[in-house]
């Protein structure tokens, strides 16, 4: 009998449940999607604070200590909780005369969590000197993923190469997604003639080559435009290029919404134009739209990678993960500091999140599809 | 127009063929053409055809939800003014939605399934005018009650419901504005045999309490002679008879009204036939034949049929047909 | 007493879905005799689709045969071959499959290749089970192949064969196309025809012809069919004997003379009341069958349809009454006609 009331019970809940709900009860069925999910939250907080995660200044340069491999945390310390990476020690190399660094786990630097460290402002106003791992001693340097040829700290240079490459991906989707929705909407309600011209736009935007058009438009831009301008300006690039595929998307939905039942009966209460779409489509197809936008948000990390990568996208001083990869663009480098491929590790972690969460979205989307 | 609710004359929807980078239209498929009848106040007629025969057409161009191409669809209101459907501007036409709504086919595509029965059974309240939810609420479970449903049930989306319910619940929505004209179209089609009698009971139930008057458009001749006091049949676009129910079980005047009684199969096993099925198929709307569009399938065809189309009409009182040999035999 | 062609005991398919266990046969079993129509009649969700599927070995995941055999009497074999021990996807299974079971489905537009011709694609059929069509096993040329399908074709009339073999699916009307799923399923002689619902997509006209079409093909071939519709007036038409389901298990089967005109189980009955015939009053209300097909989920303990009976009994929800004889040739599960329960 309980059980038979439990059941019940959960008929009821379900029967209540709206789109949303439903949507959350299927994706959290996903268990990689899940994770990635958790993984994205984090890489975002990231985005909102990359000097809290950082050990250092990023840009702080020291020709003495370039190409210092990897430092790893330790928790334990004979068998006591207290943190230490193992130190540094340097000894030139005979015949090239060069530096040559390697750890030494019997020497430690003794390292703190929520420490304080260089100062940064929260969000440009307040002042704070709180990070997640600063060294014990702060007259001391860690590299946690190593350091680059100019004696940079990696581990907070990816934390501020984050920031960027994150937003751009945002950026660009989210400007995608207005023009996407806006001229696939026009494209699909109205149809006709303007159906017609946008279609042909979208063709003609699709049968570009893209890579030769980034290189163009970002050639294009002012060498004295500063970072930020550049940022935004790649931004722009990426999802005038990038809305064709979502306004098909929801041009293809508004379409096949058209001929809905329920768009009918809605016309038939006597519903204006307006309510039908706002009230009674839009909101069927909302959840695809995020779905889309998230498997999007990977393909505008990738090229902004790319981009500047070749070096036609951000460029330094601005930090980004394709600025990063530039360090590791020859063979000579890479034998002597692998720890500089590690950026890629980033990017195709996030981009295999962004896809996995997608997946999942997408799924997830349509709770009414069985 | 007497004393009639509806009165449809004429009625054609053509539908453009295009071709083409430019869509240039090279011709049109005749969907609808040559559709007449009337309807009495709280009477059910039956619009019966096989699929692609403009039944579906017809009752959409009645409801405006297509511009009919050409026609008259004459309307009486209930403040008594009579109105031109056909050619009535879509800025006039709200003032009728009230009095004209639907029941549609597929009970899963019908419903918002984003919206609750609140909200779905209540939209066409609040579009005309309802703007108080306590008091659309009330009718809403007052309009659940009618059509045998819970009222606290309003609160639950579509998905939580059957075939069956959810098409309890497009009823209600079709009521939900005290609506003197109901277009059926295909109301059971989609429901499981022990679903069908309850909602063909449900739906005789509430014409006779709320004086409705109904198009029944349907395929199962059965069904539709069960619910309807007369009947009219479509082939390729134009009505070919109409004649009230049991005079047209009775004695046909049209061949292929005949032939599609014929093909309904009884269940019974003692009545079993194999004699007198249609051969053939439809033929297209873009390109129908010559003469009577009946005429390639039809077993008493002659030159007249090939060459000469028929008119609709009265061979005996009430009693419609598109056939030349109407009233001369027996089909 | 002939031995059956097919046999189905006690089969058992169950779907794992994520929101539980969904058993959509439930213990079903029947005989077919070769050369017999068998009728299978049910609502939505009664297992009448998944039992064929299950025939076949096409049962897709999550769905998994439980419990139960399918003894089926191969051709050249007297001894019998339990369909449900073999692999899906095995050489033996594969051979049955289309060569001595073949299927009509519901949808043909779905069940042909927008991309062959529909001759290519049944002339592909007959050249891979060739040796049917040939004495001594010799390959079949490709020309011959295609003789024999516009033979086919004229057998199921459709007229000009020839060029109508060249056409797409697309390009056939329903009704054609219909056809032409028929002889597809005719092109290697099976001994058993599957007709899943082969007439509700198609128009009434268009359904007399296709049924007499069966009916001519049946009495010519002799081939057994299990016909599966919902519509209880092609089963009167088409069956020699029926199988009526309800959630997974038979209520009642037996002769379709029987059925129509003696129902046992009160399910039959009241589903035949319930239909509007061509003869009877019109305009009053139809006695029906109260309340709603449960959710797959919900299946309510003891007899599926006690919720809903008429008759029922405080017993009817306690045991699942098993299929007994009730009368000379007709079977129910129900407690008004015996007492036997199936074992808890």
């Amino acid at each position: 009998m309980t059980a038979v009331a439990a059941g019940q019970e959960a008929e009821d809940r379900v029967a209540v449940a709206s789109n949303w709900r439903l949507v959350w009860w299927r994706f959290r069925r996903h268990h990689l999607a899940m994770a990635s999910a958790g993984l994205l939250i984090l890489l975002y907080l990231v985005v909102l604070f990359p000097s809290f995660f950082s050990t250092q200044d990023p840009e702080r340069t020291d020709a003495r200590q370039a190409f210092i491999p990897v430092q790893s945390i330790h928790l334990l310390a004979d068998g006591a909780l207290s943190p230490w990476v193992p130190a540094i020690v340097g000894k030139r190399n005979p015949t090239t005369l060069r530096m040559e660094w390697t750890t030494d786990p019997k020497k430690r630097v003794p390292i703190r969590f929520f420490g304080a460290g260089p100062e940064w402002k929260l969000f440009g106003l307040v002042r704070t000197k709180l990070h997640l791992v600063v060294p014990a001693d702060p007259t001391q340097r860690i590299f946690l993923l190593g350091s680059d040829r100019l004696g940079r700290d990696q581990w907070s240079r990816i934390m501020h190469g984050t920031q960027t490459s994150m937003t751009v991906g945002l950026v660009a989707v989210a400007l995608s997604v207005i023009l996407g929705v806006v001229l696939g909407g026009i494209s699909g309600y109205v149809g006709g003639k303007t159906d017609q011209v946008i279609q042909r736009i979208i063709e003609l935007l699709q049968s570009v080559p893209t890579i030769p058009i980034w290189l163009a438009l970002s050639a294009a831009l002012p060498r004295d435009w500063t970072p930020i301008q550049v940022f935004f300006a790649i931004t722009v690039i990426l999802s005038l290029v990038g809305w064709t595929t979502l306004g098909r998307e929801v041009r293809g939905r508004f379409l096949a919404l058209r001929e809905e039942d329920f768009v009918l009966a809605a016309r038939l209460a006597g519903c204006s134009r307006m309510r039908i779409i706002l009230r009674h489509m839009v909101p069927t197809f909302v959840s695809h739209i995020i779905a889309t936008s998230s498997l999007a948000i990977p393909v505008m990390i990738i090229n902004e990678t790319s981009l500047s990568f070749l070096g036609l996208g951000i460029r330094p001083p601005a930090i980004s993960w394709g600025v990063l990869l530039q360090e590791a663009q020859n063979i000579q480098t890479l034998a002597l500091a692998p720890w500089l491929l590690i950026p890629g590790l980033v990017v195709i972690v996030s981009v295999l999140a962004f896809n996995l969460v997608g997946d999942g979205l997408r799924d997830a989307a349509d709770p009414y599809s069985h | 127009m007497t004393d009639s609710l509806l009165e449809v004359r004429g009625l054609q929807k053509f539908f453009p063929i295009t071709r083409g980078f430019f869509q240039s239209v090279v011709g049109h498929v005749r969907a609808v053409d040559g559709v007449d009848f009337t309807l009495k106040e709280g009477e059910t007629l039956g619009l019966v055809g096989e699929s692609g025969c403009g039944k579906t057409t017809a009752s959409r161009c009645i409801l405006r939800a297509i511009d009919p191409t050409g026609g008259q669809i004459l309307y009486r209101m209930r403040s008594g003014k009579v109105v031109d459907l056909a050619t009535l501007p879509q800025g006039e036409l709200l003032p009728l939605r009230a009095e004209i709504q639907m029941i549609f086919q597929d009970p899963f595509g019908s419903l918002n399934p984003r919206m609750t029965l609140l909200d779905n059974v209540g939209e066409p309240l609040l579009v005309n005018g309802m703007k108080n939810r306590r008091e659309r609420a009330d009718r809403v479970a007052e309009l659940l009650r009618l059509v045998g449903l819970r009222p606290e049930f309003m609160h639950r989306f579509p998905h939580a419901f059957s075939g069956g319910q959810r098409q309890r619940i497009g009823i209600a929505r079709a009521l939900a504005t005290n609506p003197r004209l109901v277009v059926a179209d295909e109301p059971v089609s989609a429901l499981d045999v022990s679903i069908q009698a309850q909602v063909l009971n449900l739906l005789l139930e509430l014409q006779q309490r709320l004086k409705l008057t109904f198009l029944f458009v349907a395929h199962d001749l059965s069904v539709v002679r069960h619910i309807s006091d007369r009947i009219a049949v479509m082939y390729v676009g134009q009505l070919v008879e109409l004649a009230p129910t049991a005079e047209i079980f009775r004695q046909p005047q049209h061949p292929y009204t005949a032939a599609l009684m014929r093909a309904v199969p009884i269940a019974d096993p003692r009545v079993r036939k194999d004699d007198g099925i249609l051969g053939g198929e439809v033929p297209s709307p873009a390109a129908p034949p010559s003469g009577c569009y009946f005429h390639p399938r039809c077993r008493h065809a002659t030159a007249r049929c090939r060459a000469e189309a028929p008119e609709l009409r009265e061979v005996a009182p009430g009693h419609f047909s598109r056939c030349h040999f109407a009233g001369e035999m027996t089909f | 007493m002939t031995e059956p062609l097919l046999s189905v005991r006690d089969l058992r398919v169950s779907f794992q879905m994520d929101e539980g266990l969904v058993r959509a046969v439930d213990g079903t079993s029947f005989d077919i005799m070769p050369g017999q129509v068998l009728g299978v009649v049910g609502e939505s969700g009664c297992g009448k689709s998944v039992t064929m599927r299950a025939i076949l070995q096409l049962v897709e995941k999550p769905g998994r045969i439980t419990d139960g055999t399918i003894c089926f009497r191969r051709r050249n074999g007297a001894d019998t071959v339990d369909l449900a021990r073999l692999p899906p996807r095995g050489a033996e299974m594969r051979d049955i499959r289309g060569a001595e079971i073949a299927l009509i489905p519901q949808e043909p537009m779905a069940a042909f290749s927008p991309v062959h011709t529909v001759g290519d694609q049944i002339a592909e059929a007959i050249l891979l089970h060739g040796h049917r069509w040939k004495e001594g096993g010799r390959k079949l040329r490709r020309a011959e192949a295609r003789d024999i399908t516009v033979g086919l074709f004229r057998d199921v009339g459709i007229s000009m064969p020839e060029q109508r073999i060249d056409a797409y699916s697309w390009q056939l009307s329903g009704g054609l196309r219909q056809r032409a799923m028929i002889a597809m399923a005719l092109s290697c002689k099976p001994r058993l025809l599957i007709a899943d619902e082969p007439t509700t997509a198609i128009d009434v006209t268009t359904q007399a012809q296709v049924l007499a079409l069966l009916r001519d093909l049946q009495a010519r071939y002799d081939t057994a069919i299990i016909f599966i519709t919902h519509d209880l007036g092609v089963i009167a038409q088409m069956a020699s004997y029926v199988v009526v389901m309800y959630l997974g298990r038979v209520m009642e089967e037996g002769p379709v003379d029987e059925i129509f005109h003696a129902p046992k189980h009160p399910y039959t009955k009241a589903l035949l009341r319930s239909i509007p015939s061509l003869y009877g009053e019109t305009r009053v209300a139809l006695p029906v069958i109260a309340g709603a097909l449960p959710h797959p989920f919900n299946r309510p303990p003891g007899c599926p349809f006690h919720p809903r009976c008429p008759d029922a009994m405080a017993r009817c929800s306690a045991a699942v009454p098993s299929l007994q004889p009730v009368a000379a040739n007709q079977l129910a599960s129900c407690f008004l006609h015996h007492d036997v329960a199936e074992p808890a």
